[in-house]
């Protein structure tokens, strides 16, 4: 799923400073299952921003409303006669969501409330890893399930470098190194000489380096 | 020597049987070129070739390809590094060309530590490419005459190519193969990682041998003499991949007040005897960082004066 982080209070406070009446839209998409843009955070972010509006004396009214998805037209439309109403509207999705909206209502302003920051999942309650890059030419089967792109530091394909120590990435002690994982996983399967020839450079023109993609089903293209 | 690869001294040190020695110089943190000129002047006559770091621990500086070029200036051979943290793949290979253009004749191809560690970590990085496959890369300019999308060269390029390798980093057990990986992609020579963990080093170089790396490419072993017990234990704590033994520190410490940088110049010298009959070893690297004046020095002591000339 795409994981994001939500912004801070005063970054979003200061988005709002000359608006009266606002709406914030969740999604129970991706942002809900990582808990940063589902109703429940959108209901926490409501209060926190009429608190401190309250504080300043300048109080906020503040709307909740959670869709769908906000990455498709379909619940995009569902909002048609709500977000006219409002001095600006907070969108809680990834930015998928404001973009979406702001092609809708060209009209209104759409703010977004979080960072998006990746693709990935939960490790454990609370925690959300980076897993994917999104690179257009997926190689994790060379690498024992393990995607060197979207987890070394360097995206190296002939890791590691040098900088591994103790299973950690020589950036942060916090950051694991894949390729002590890579390497590790194949000396126990005993599949070392997978590793041992070198691999050739990466085309990057399926990621982003290519351009902004678009995928086709042509079957339901109508 | 006609089928020289790249003409440089270095290689012909190497060809001719000798053992290497090799030193390292930084490009200033501007254009003081007067500074520069001063810190080769230390190392004319006294190594064979001098490595020019590209944006050190991603700390901006001039250029390592300008830098190269200037040292060539002063009758310096160099031994130009270039990371691939900031280049992609068509800025490489017109940098490749540049270089060989210049005159400049060895060529240290590395990954680049990240630039989280440097002076501008807001940056983005590239990666377009990693050491392995610029190895690759230099060698198919210069052997086929090549770009990498097998498009032909007008001339190709000239270049001894070099490249890392870290005894001392993990997964251990993997080092001596990746090292085998950087041997098959196309690297001449080696230079390895600061060594200060003998006993290990000793095990690395038997893998080596067993392996016949050392038959196909030139493997250098890096000494940085330690100044002071402060660098000692910051470079075993501190540095990703260093390993500092205790014992180490320990005789370092029971050097005295005063005598510590000779203790340091010490262990280096012995370590470089050590390597000089070490089986596989060709050569030593010394990095004696922002330490240009101290080297006539230990190389006079190490016994690795004068320089053969060939």
């Amino acid at each position: 799923m795409i994981i994001a982080d939500r912004k801070p209070l005063a970054e979003l406070l200061d988005m709002v400073r000359d608006c009266d009446r606002i709406l914030i839209i969740g999604c129970k998409g991706c942002v809900t299952v990582c808990n940063v843009g589902g109703a429940k955070e959108v209901g926490i972010l409501a209060s926190a921003l009429k608190i401190a509006r309250k504080k300043e004396g300048r109080p906020l009214e503040v709307d909740e409303r959670t869709i769908e998805r906000q990455c498709d037209p379909e619940y995009i439309e569902q909002v048609r006669n709500e977000v006219g109403g409002y001095d600006a509207v907070i969108s809680m999705a990834c930015g998928v969501g404001p973009q979406f909206l702001s092609k809708a209502y060209p009209e209104q302003r759409f703010y977004p409330a979080v960072n998006t920051t990746s693709f990935g999942g939960a490790v454990q309650h609370g925690v959300w890893e980076e897993r994917c890059a999104g690179c257009g030419q997926c190689v994790i089967h060379y690498f024992g399930g393990m995607c060197p792109i979207a987890r070394c530091s360097k995206s190296l394909l002939n890791g590691p470098c040098g900088g591994s120590a103790g299973g950690k990435c020589e950036i942060s002690k916090d950051v694991d190194c894949i390729w002590d994982m890579i390497v590790r996983k194949k000396m126990e399967e005993g599949r070392l000489e997978d590793l041992l020839d070198v691999k050739p450079p990466k085309s990057w023109d399926t990621a982003r380096d290519g351009g902004p993609r678009r995928s086709v089903r042509e079957e339901l293209v109508q | 020597m006609s089928d020289l690869k790249s003409g440089s001294n270095l290689e012909k040190v190497l060809r001719a049987g000798h053992f290497a020695f090799t030193g390292e110089c930084g490009p200033p943190k501007g254009v003081n070129v007067e500074h520069l000129k001063e810190k080769v002047a230390h190392l004319k006559g006294v190594v064979d070739a001098v490595n020019v770091t590209d944006n050190q621990t991603a700390v901006v500086r001039m250029s390592s390809w300008a830098a190269s070029t200037l040292m060539l200036q002063e009758g310096v051979e160099p031994n130009f590094q270039m990371v691939c943290r900031d280049r992609n793949r068509l800025a490489i290979m017109s940098d490749i060309l540049g270089v060989s253009a210049m005159g400049i004749r060895n060529m240290l191809c590395l990954s680049g530590d990240h630039q989280r560690f440097g002076n501008h970590p807001q940056s983005k990085n590239v990666y377009d490419i990693d050491s392995m496959q610029l190895i690759a890369l230099v060698k198919k300019m210069r052997d086929e005459g090549v770009f990498m999308n097998d498009e032909e060269i007008d001339v190709p390029p000239r270049l001894f190519v070099g490249a890392a390798a870290n005894p001392f980093a993990e997964p251990h057990e993997f080092r001596v193969h990746r090292l085998a990986k950087k041997v098959a992609a196309g690297a001449d020579f080696i230079q390895t990682q600061c060594i200060y963990n003998m006993e290990r080093f000793r095990g690395f170089m038997k893998q080596v041998v067993d392996m016949g790396l050392h038959e196909k490419c030139a493997i250098l072993a890096g000494v940085t003499p330690m100044k002071s017990v402060g660098m000692a234990k910051y470079m075993g704590k501190m540095v990703p991949g260093m390993d500092v033994p205790d014992e180490l520190i320990q005789r370092l410490q029971g050097a005295g007040k005063g005598k510590v940088a000779e203790e340091g110049i010490r262990f280096a010298l012995e370590q470089i005897q050590e390597f000089q009959e070490m089986e596989g070893v060709a050569g030593v690297h010394l990095m004696a960082i922002e330490w240009e004046h101290r080297v006539p020095e230990i190389a006079e002591r190490a016994g690795m004066l004068p320089r053969p000339v060939v």
